[in-house]
């Protein structure tokens, strides 16, 4: 399939085509969000007819109103959505966030609580353990993959249950961590809390930064480092990989490492935030229940492509529905129903990898009604099918507002 | 005369953006005769046959059925129409029996239930009348893939297809299949049925074709008979120019042993037994050894512990003088080892990446092309153009195509120049011209005889005896995981290498030489 006549126009088109590519990918994001919109607003017509136009507006608009908050809670689900995301880059599916998150957020607490360091130096040990405890946690399947060939998928999903009903036995049998008559962990002191970013009534911290800067970082490993190159190498074609002598059980144990202290990350920015109350800080309840922000990282991922720089634009959309769905909660409208509406959106956005098909033939359609008809695509057809639209994961989406208590 | 033609494609038009695949291409299919679609790689056959199975619409031309215009919009008006396809690659559920198969998509039922009786009755029918003998119980997986070709094949009778396309239908069998595939060809054209057979082998094409239609990069060069041509002829055509059909090379003038392997075993990934048995060779400077063999008689298995992708359960491997008989495949290619695999899509290349970035996939770790983990891109893209420029790697957008919208031939050539490149002594080669079109096999016979007289020692792995007969310097068959014969190729003839290939003949002085 080649045309040598065309050859040197389309060096000129080069720029134009990757530009087009990358913004067909955003087009069909947009696709995928209106159409869960579309149903989710069906499901508040059903719900209670009366009340779906102001509820469904609360949802849209309602996160424009606590931009502080969204942005507090974008962080730790860009972190998570990174984890999943950056491995799925190798073709392996980390659905153990959740349980790397919780491991993170453990090792977070106890530097918090026992070690005794400086203000501004306190805080900083915390994140990094923190990123140990998910590190840890994505380490163990990571190793079993690689020398044992044991799924990636069964593994963490049975550490995230082993993660959570360790820590919180941990955490309850740790004398100076729990508070029993709250059944909450104790107030974590100052100096081992985020700096905050002064915005009053709101725990938004300078964490959306680090975060920010780790996903331009992942960025930079995937798209110009050897390790980037194996890595999406082996995601695309293992055989090939191993063909090419790239230590495949090397990459496999890195990946997952890496993938883990991301989570981990996302576990200490959660509950490492400041109060706008002082004295007080964010707490955890130990009820044998799986993160949630885990789960959420899977939705952030899928909805970003999977792209550090698409994950932080997901994150921040999907913690704006989520904070304008406890607004619609004025309408009348319960928390599971919301829930509902949001995770049918985001069922929808799992569809991205089709709506990329439909967005690039509305677009080429458009582009050679303007003008005839530029070099490539028609050959091109099969090379976008990734293996994201084969895993049709549905997230669980419960209430955010459980983990952090204002 | 017209109403000869059971099927006419009348100037048939396909565009995709950006390129014509099928400009003004007329193909006429007479009843009862074989008709073969000769091309190049991408010259637009697979286009032109998939407008005809209802898989693409043609932008205009018509097409006709005995005369009256038909429109087929998809497979099914196709198969109402009586045309059937054998695709190149089998459409076939690998966990259902021959005869679930056969009857998918068609099957006799009654209150719902299904008729299995009824069906096997009528395949069986078809078995006899035709010669095609399958066991109708077995399951998919378990059959080889000759005897997958037939379960398609069966599917078109069982369709009541009258006319046949078959898509490359020799690029998969051994030379005894494609024998057999011929006679069940002929015997279908003698009952009436008409034949579209999609090759670029010229052998089969004089062997078995009553007319041949001719594609060049999307147009219709020509039909001819086949009593009225050559074999130069048609290349002529295809191609547009002359090929050599036969290598130009010089004698061998071998050197130092550079590969050498003693008593390798190699255990089996099917069955509990090594598929490689006490195995000894060596392969000197400036030779080209050939394995020849029958598919499936130990050459995969072999290549792969050779290249470092399985693990030999005994025996040594050494390169260059070191022992690597349990060396990482990145240490194998640091000592001097390239290696041209047998399935390019699967081993050779990542068809997501573009084509820079393939061509750099054994040496992107090399200080040239990386500073401290960074890959440097600059150096990437000037290497990449040089290679491309070399060695005639044609695409749409150049390094930065993305390898899955290549032709086979390209793709194939691109590893040719990545490993044919890269700093080797040993070059391992396994059925480098599969699938490629007279054009791309000159030219790649020609790459390796020239890697050859530049000192390399080259081995390759062919299932091809016309191949094997014309690239090698020396011979060595390998039957049922053993090497059963050492020939030279100058001094033997085919029919003695089928027999060493069939296990008829075998010599035990050669291998006991190497003890």
């Amino acid at each position: 399939m080649h045309n040598e006549s065309l050859s040197k126009k389309n060096v000129f088109h080069l720029k134009k085509i990757t530009g087009s590519k990358a913004f067909s990918t955003f087009t069909a994001a947009l696709l995928a969000i209106l159409l869960g919109l579309v149903f989710g607003f069906i499901v508040m017509l059903i719900a209670s007819p009366p009340n779906a136009v102001p509820g469904i507006f609360a949802v849209l608009t309602g996160g424009f109103r606590r931009i502080a908050d969204v942005i507090y809670y974008a962080t730790p689900i860009m972190m998570t959505g990174l984890a999943v995301g950056f491995a799925f880059k190798m073709g392996l599916f980390n659905i153990g966030a959740s349980g790397q998150y919780t491991m993170g957020m453990f090792f977070a607490l106890y530097a918090g609580f026992f070690f005794n360091l400086p203000r501004g130096l306190h805080w900083i040990v915390c994140v990094a353990m923190g990123m140990l405890g998910g590190l840890l946690w994505g380490l163990i399947p990571g190793v079993f993959k690689a020398l044992l060939n044991v799924n990636e998928v069964i593994t963490s999903i049975m550490f995230n249950y082993i993660g959570m009903f360790l820590v919180d036995m941990w955490i309850q049998t740790t004398p100076g961590m729990y508070v029993a008559d709250k059944a909450r962990t104790a107030y974590l002191p100052a100096s081992a809390q985020m700096p905050s970013l002064g915005i009053p009534n709101s725990g938004v911290n300078i964490s959306i930064f680090i975060a920010i800067a780790i996903a331009i970082l992942l960025f930079i490993v995937l798209n110009k480092t050897t390790f980037g190159y194996e890595l999406k190498a082996t995601g695309y074609n293992r055989h090939a990989s191993t063909y090419a002598g790239m230590n495949g059980k090397r990459n496999i144990i890195l990946t997952m490492a890496i993938a883990g202290a991301l989570a981990g990350l996302g576990g200490a920015f959660a509950f490492l935030a400041p109060s706008s109350i002082p004295g007080s800080s964010v707490t955890y309840e130990p009820i044998n229940v799986i993160a949630p922000n885990g789960f959420n990282g899977i939705a952030v991922a899928l909805l970003g492509n999977s792209s550090p720089i698409g994950i932080i634009f997901s994150s921040v959309f999907i913690s704006h529905i989520q904070r304008g769905g406890t607004q619609a909660r004025l309408f009348g409208y319960e928390y599971e129903i919301i829930d509902v509406v949001i995770s049918v959106i985001i069922y929808f956005s799992a569809f991205v990898m089709l709506m990329q098909e439909v967005a690039k033939k509305a677009l080429r359609q458009l582009l050679d009604s303007l003008k005839r008809p530029f070099g490539k695509k028609g050959a091109e057809k099969a090379s976008d099918a990734q293996p994201a639209a084969e895993i049709m994961a549905e997230p669980e989406l419960s209430e955010v507002e459980k983990e952090g208590q204002k | 005369m017209e109403d000869n033609y059971i099927i006419e494609m009348l100037n048939i038009t396909k565009v995709f953006p950006g390129i014509v695949a099928n400009d003004n291409v007329t193909l006429r299919l007479k009843k009862g005769e074989i008709h073969a679609l000769l091309g190049e790689n991408g010259a637009g056959k697979s286009t032109l046959m998939s407008i005809l199975f209802g898989l693409y619409q043609a932008d205009s031309g018509e097409i006709r059925k005995n005369g009256k215009v038909v429109k087929i919009n998809n497979p099914n008006d196709a198969n109402a129409l009586g045309i059937g396809m054998v695709h190149q690659h089998f459409k076939l559920v690998e966990i259902f029996t021959v005869l679930e198969n056969i009857m998918l998509g068609d099957e006799p039922t009654k209150l719902g239930f299904l008729q299995r009786k009824q069906a096997r009755e009528r395949i069986m029918k078809f078995s006899q009348q035709y010669g095609l003998e399958v066991n109708l119980d077995a399951l998919i997986e378990d059959i080889s893939v000759g005897m997958q070709q037939r379960v398609e094949i069966l599917k078109m009778l069982y369709r009541d297809n009258e006319i046949l396309i078959f898509d490359e239908p020799t690029a998969v069998l051994t030379p005894q299949e494609i024998d057999d595939l011929m006679e069940i060809m002929r015997e279908f054209a003698r009952s009436g049925k008409s034949i579209i057979f999609i090759t670029h082998k010229l052998n089969e094409i004089m062997a078995v074709a009553d007319r041949c239609t001719v594609l060049r990069k999307g147009k219709c060069v020509g039909t001819v008979n086949i009593k009225d041509t050559t074999k130069e002829e048609l290349s002529r055509m295809m191609v547009g120019r002359d090929v050599s059909f036969s290598v130009n090379k010089a004698d061998a003038n071998p050197g130092e042993v550079v590969l050498s392997v003693r008593n390798l075993s190699v255990p089996s990934s099917i069955h509990k037994t090594n598929a490689v048995r006490n195995v000894s060779f060596d392969v000197r400077a400036g030779e080209i050894v050939c394995i020849a063999g029958i598919d499936g008689n130990g050459q995969t298995e072999l290549v792969y512990a050779l290249t470092g992708l399985e693990r030999p359960s005994g025996g040594t491997i050494t390169l260059c003088g070191r022992d690597i008989t349990r060396a990482s495949i990145r240490n194998r290619s640091k000592t001097g080892m390239s290696h041209i695999p047998e399935d390019r899509q699967k081993h050779g290349l990542i068809l997501d990446y573009t084509l820079e970035e393939n061509l750099v996939l054994q040496r992107y770790w090399q200080p040239e092309f990386q500073n401290k983990g960074f890959i440097r891109f600059d150096a990437m893209r000037s290497y990449a153009t040089r290679l491309i420029d070399q060695y005639d790697i044609r695409s749409g957008q150049g390094p930065v195509t993305i390898v899955r919208s290549m032709s086979g031939g390209n793709q194939q050539k691109a590893i040719v120049a990545r490993e044919l490149d890269k700093d080797h002594k040993l070059l391992v080669a396994v059925q480098p011209t599969r699938g490629l079109d007279v054009g791309a096999i000159e030219y790649i016979h020609r790459q390796l005889v020239s890697d050859r007289d530049a000192g390399k020692a080259v081995l390759i792995v062919s299932f091809e005896l016309d191949e094997v007969m014309d690239i090698s310097d020396r011979i060595l068959v390998m039957y049922e995981g053993e090497i059963v014969g050492e020939l030279d190729p100058k001094t033997t003839t085919v029919q003695e290498l089928g027999l060493y290939m069939s296990g008829t003949k075998r010599s035990t002085v050669k291998e006991m030489s190497y003890a």
